[in-house]
């Protein structure tokens, strides 16, 4: 049974396949109005997070599916002290495929060991997320008809940005691909991206602290929030949550054909001006989101 | 100090010096019924001091676990007082119940029975990883 716990789990075929079924199903949406009649999806977010359940939700409904869950963790019986394995196999006899955000780094693994149905992770702690890179990717591809030859910018949290991870270890796979990495130095990137896929696979990159210093030199600027949730310590959070704010005065120093990229909820590290520039794609993301959601939903349920 | 040798059983050679008490617990020797010996600060003419632990019965050792701690130990079977298996220990895939992730976000944290799985994600470092939440084992 396959499932999507890490955007390593698919090769970049595909990845490729996904984005292709994502393409036709903007062009035909009829076409797959129906492809799963009868299914049914369970959203278990033992995490609030409005959106990206709602976008599994929509693109559940989309295909003629349903869909069951709970959208906090008080709700379920975890509050009970119910193991993530032992509720995935519960909610395996009630649904068909699950999609699980979590608190706890590596918690959608836990639970795919022994789940009779497909898991997919919708986002776990600080670690991955990698619906939300399927949907940048699918972005990255419609805004800039590639996934290769790109220089990338990540700009703000990159220390638990999980959004920032998956995309980084997804775009290592393509060709000539560079990275610069804008950040406090409290919130740079973990080690272990850096030492197990940057270096050992000579991918190069930068990590400065000044972000109009390199805006010129980028294809996408991928733009985080300082998530208040992962600090422990709330001086540090109110200490390093401005550390970044993109205006469009700052946008005349970018190429005139950058997109700017956001996983969204945003606080204020986008200046809502910059909304009406025609280089912001972070609403575009969202709707990509749902359609390349209904695309892996289709994949895993292995419905043609 | 003589300690007579052993007909079947195992010699584990090449302990780096003061670590045999630590492998001794962690392979869990203290519960075995049969004697055993730590010799502690033996004379090496390759490591200077060595550790040896020698088991007086041929018993199911968890190599990994061995390979993991230090790949300088040496392994030696005897049966009817012969030397018939010796070998050195390479890193291996995977860890089992030796390591437990620091991570605090970790699932493991919160749910105590998960097994404490670690993978080499890197030989030439030695690196270990959790698989659930992919920190590094410290």
């Amino acid at each position: 049974m396959n499932h999507l716990i890490d955007i390593l789990t698919f090769t970049v075929e595909e990845i490729n396949q996904l984005i292709n079924t994502s393409l036709d199903i903007i062009e035909n949406p009829e076409k797959y109005s129906e492809k799963c009649k009868g299914k049914k999806i369970a959203t278990l977010f033992f995490e609030p997070s409005t959106r990206t359940r709602l976008s599994f939700e929509a693109a559940m409904l989309e295909l003629g599916g349903s869909v069951l869950g709970f959208s906090e963790a008080s709700s379920s019986s975890a509050s009970k002290g119910e193991t993530v394995s032992d509720t995935a196999q519960v909610v395996g006899c009630y649904a068909d495929i699950i999609a699980m955000r979590h608190p706890k780094e590596g918690a959608p693994y836990a639970a795919s060991l022994h789940s009779p149905v497909p898991i997919i992770n919708a986002g776990d702690g600080g670690h991955n997320h990698p619906t939300q890179t399927l949907a940048d990717l699918l972005t990255i591809k419609r805004e800039k008809g590639r996934l290769d030859n790109l220089t990338i910018g990540f700009c703000g949290d990159l220390k638990f940005g999980r959004t920032v991870h998956s995309l980084l270890q997804a775009m290592c796979r393509y060709e000539n691909i560079k990275f610069v990495f804008i950040s406090p130095d409290e919130l740079k990137i973990p080690d272990y991206l850096r030492q197990d896929v940057l270096d050992k696979k000579g991918i190069p990159y930068v990590e400065t602290a000044n972000l109009e210093d390199v805006l010129p030199q980028l294809d996408i600027l991928y733009m985080t929030r300082v998530q208040q949730e992962r600090f422990f310590n709330e001086a540090d959070y109110i200490r390093l949550k401005d550390s970044y704010i993109l205006t469009a005065e700052k946008m005349t120093l970018a190429k005139p054909d950058m997109a700017v990229l956001h996983p969204l909820p945003r606080v204020n590290e986008i200046a809502v001006e910059v909304d009406q520039d025609p280089r912001a794609c972070y609403f575009k993301q969202v709707m990509n989101g749902k359609i390349i959601r209904m695309a892996l939903i289709m994949k895993l349920l292995e419905v043609e | 100090m003589i300690i007579n040798p052993i007909t079947d059983g195992i010699v584990l050679d090449h302990i780096q010096a003061g670590k045999g008490m630590e492998l001794y617990h962690i392979l869990g020797l203290d519960e075995l019924e049969c004697a055993v010996a730590i010799i502690k600060n033996a004379n090496s003419v390759k490591m200077g001091k060595k550790d040896i632990i020698k088991i007086d019965q041929v018993i199911d050792l968890n190599l990994d676990v061995l390979g993991y701690i230090d790949q300088g130990i040496t392994v030696n079977i005897i049966q009817n007082g012969k030397r018939i298996k010796h070998g050195h220990l390479e890193l291996p895939e995977q860890v089992e119940g030796v390591i437990t992730c620091k991570n605090p976000r970790c699932i493991t944290t919160t749910e105590t029975t998960l097994p404490q799985v670690f993978r080499l994600t890197d030989r030439e470092q030695g690196v270990y990883r959790c698989i659930y939440c992919e920190a590094r084992a410290k």
